[in-house]
């Protein structure tokens, strides 16, 4: 084969990479928040359907992709707090009401979408979606320039999202509050902290940017919302978050390792022509994290008090 | 409480219907009608509810073990190939030889497909959340490239299988009804569950390690020896499901051949407190849920995926009334 045209796939398998790995950075960047004060939220799938739906029905009847987002980023506060009020305050089991939230989530964006939808006029099915940016004299780079200067603006916003949950999570008075009350809510308690406030505002971190994943499928990856767009990356976050070791910078390495998955899948999908059926390239995500939650061994990580709710 | 937990349901989803622009006060009664006008949607009912509660009864089992199983939707289409392959090929054999065999082979690969699971989980130490789930899309698609490629009935026609053999069909007790035995079935697996589960050592050693897995095995318990067990029939129970649902109904295999039966069915076991018995109660209810929105979707162009919604809210409600229910009972005794 010639290698122009291998540098050339290999350059297009880079660049979908790090756009298939964005919702998945979001997410679980999101839901280490959350487990770092104690949560655990395997609502996710169903959050990110509404972030989906809402950022999608917005921005369709406004036409505003800054309407979209922070619709969507509305969605998902209203939705942390619910699942805060049920787990937090009313110390539901947390596995339970995760599980809720993504029948909530499936049932109410499908009975939305189809309502607002079915039968109507087509022109405002198809979004405008976020534009890729080219960064100037970067974007020239040979190689390198496609894959990170030619990106959309939520791919970005990963560069900076990274970093700063990091930052927060290890140089922030509020960073060390969450893990303690991750680790020992009782000494926390003991020594002033609000267990209450702080897992709230946590988990609602982390229902946001839930979201916001979700929304960059609607409005960024897709132009337009399926039922059930996140087809599994809510569960798969859950993989990313315990593959990265609770710590944002492992989780987006081990979003950009399902991102290659990902990649690879559409892009032999569009090589193999019907040579390979679909669906073997189809459940390669899948496989990849079943693979990845068995390769973990002696996890160690988990914050001490995860899914345990805090009883003064 | 159930009782509660369901008005609840149908008052916030009313206020959704509300705010969408139909009139709850004229889907309702519809939806009842759908449900519970005459024989034949009664009969429909209790077919919907067939794998509910054979599924139901199962996840009750590994939800008393501790065990967060969201596989069943996986397990049930396991179940269904397996029976669906089996039906085809072995179609010369007696009813009395095949209908046994075609059960058997779907309760079995819906067991091992949801110990593999189990084995992910006691061997490495892999959270069921996320195992059960990646198996369920494994299983739903390796059955869309069945029934569109080496088991699909013609390359020009649907994505579906041939029909199997006529030996298959399980047979129909109450006709004009589609009503077939795989509803009795149902409500003996039921049983026989809650007698394992309840009256059993075995069974009590499943609920010490759901309640206390380091205690149970201070105690000298084998806790994976449970998790895997309680996996294995939970699977057993939801392949059945799949293999029913095929012989009973379907009587071929095609793509989405669950409408989500194995997620309405951690609603159909919670609903009910994880009691198997009591999931024929809860399993009817959903399956009167299905058919009634159904019905509310033809005659008001209601979307039927509202009830997965419902369900959702059915869950909420249940957990939040277990936990104020002391609460609330002082209120009313004070009063």
């Amino acid at each position: 084969m010639d290698i122009l045209l291998l540098v050339s796939i290999a350059q297009s398998i880079l660049a979908a990479t790090w756009r298939m790995a964005t919702p998945l950075i979001y997410t679980a960047i999101g839901e280490i928040f959350t487990e770092r004060s104690g949560v655990i939220n395997i609502g996710l799938e169903g959050i990110m359907l509404i972030g989906a739906l809402s950022g999608y029905v917005v921005t369709s009847y406004t036409d505003s992709l800054f309407l979209g987002i922070s619709s969507a980023v509305l969605s998902g506060i209203i939705s942390g707090l619910l699942f805060s009020l049920f787990t937090v305050t009313i110390k539901a089991n947390q596995i339970v009401v995760g599980a809720a939230f993504n029948m909530i989530g499936t049932g109410l964006t499908g009975f939305i979408y189809r309502t607002l939808y079915s039968g109507g006029s087509t022109d405002k099915l198809v979004l405008d979606t976020f534009p890729s940016i080219k960064i100037p004299l970067l974007s020239d780079i040979p190689f390198f320039g496609e894959i990170l200067f030619q990106q959309n603006l939520m791919v970005y916003a990963t560069v900076v999202l990274v970093p700063l949950a990091a930052f927060i999570l290890s140089k922030t008075a509020f960073g060390l509050y969450v893990k303690a009350v991750g680790e020992h809510p009782k000494a926390a308690d003991t020594s002033g902290i609000n267990v209450t406030l702080i897992r709230y505002i946590s988990t609602t971190i982390g229902a946001t940017l839930a979201a916001l994943g979700g929304a960059y499928l609607s409005m960024a990856h897709a132009n337009q919302f399926v039922e059930g767009i996140a087809t599994g990356r809510g569960f798969i976050a859950l993989a990313v978050v315990v593959f990265g070791r609770w710590s944002p910078w492992g989780a987006m390495g081990a979003s950009l390792l399902f991102g290659v998955f990902y990649a690879l899948q559409l892009r032999l999908q569009a090589m193999s022509g019907n040579v390979i059926p679909y669906q073997f390239l189809q459940v390669l995500p899948y496989l990849a994290t079943l693979i990845v939650l068995v390769s973990l061994k002696g996890r160690g990580a988990e914050p001490k008090a995860l899914g345990k709710p805090y009883k003064a | 409480m159930p009782v509660i937990a369901i008005v609840v349901a149908l008052l916030v989803s009313a206020v959704v219907l509300l705010v969408a622009g139909y009139d709850p006060l004229e889907a309702y009664p519809i939806m009842w009608k759908g449900a519970f006008s005459d024989q034949r949607t009664f009969s429909e009912v209790l077919l919907k509810a067939t794998p509910l509660i054979l599924l139901g009864a199962g996840l009750s089992l590994t939800f008393r073990c501790g065990i967060v199983n969201l596989g069943a939707e996986g397990q049930f289409y396991a179940g269904s190939v397996v029976a669906t392959l089996i039906g085809i090929n072995f179609a010369n054999l007696p009813s009395y030889l095949l209908i046994p065999l075609v059960l058997l082979g779907g309760a079995l690969s819906g067991a091992l497909w949801a110990m593999l699971a189990g084995y992910l989980k006691v061997r490495f130490n892999a959270s069921e959340v996320v195992t059960t789930i990646m198996l369920n899309y494994v299983a739903i698609i390796f059955t869309g490239y069945l029934v569109t490629g080496p088991m699909q009935e013609s390359k020009v026609g649907f994505p579906q299988t041939a029909q199997i053999g006529e030996a298959a069909w399980l047979p129909r007790f109450l006709p004009p009804t589609r009503l077939h035995i795989g509803f009795l079935i149902a409500l003996l697996v039921a049983l026989l569950i809650y007698i394992l589960l309840f009256k059993t050592s075995t069974g009590y050693g499943i609920r010490a390690v759901g309640i206390n897995a380091e205690a149970a095995r201070y105690a000298g318990i084998n806790v994976r020896r449970n998790i895997l067990l309680a996996m294995a029939i939970s699977g057993g129970a939801a392949g059945l499901g799949g293999a029913i649902e095929v012989t009973g109904l379907t009587y071929r295999l095609f793509q989405m051949i669950s409408p989500g039966y194995g997620f309405d069915a951690i609603a159909v076991s919670l609903l009910v407190n994880n009691n198997p018995i009591a999931t024929v109660l809860s399993g009817i209810l959903f399956g009167a849920l299905r058919s009634g929105s159904e019905m509310m979707q033809m005659n008001l162009k209601v979307p039927s995926v509202l009830v997965s919604a419902i369900q959702g809210i059915v869950i909420l409600s249940v957990v939040a009334f277990s936990v104020y229910r002391d609460k609330i009972l002082k209120w009313f005794t004070e009063r």
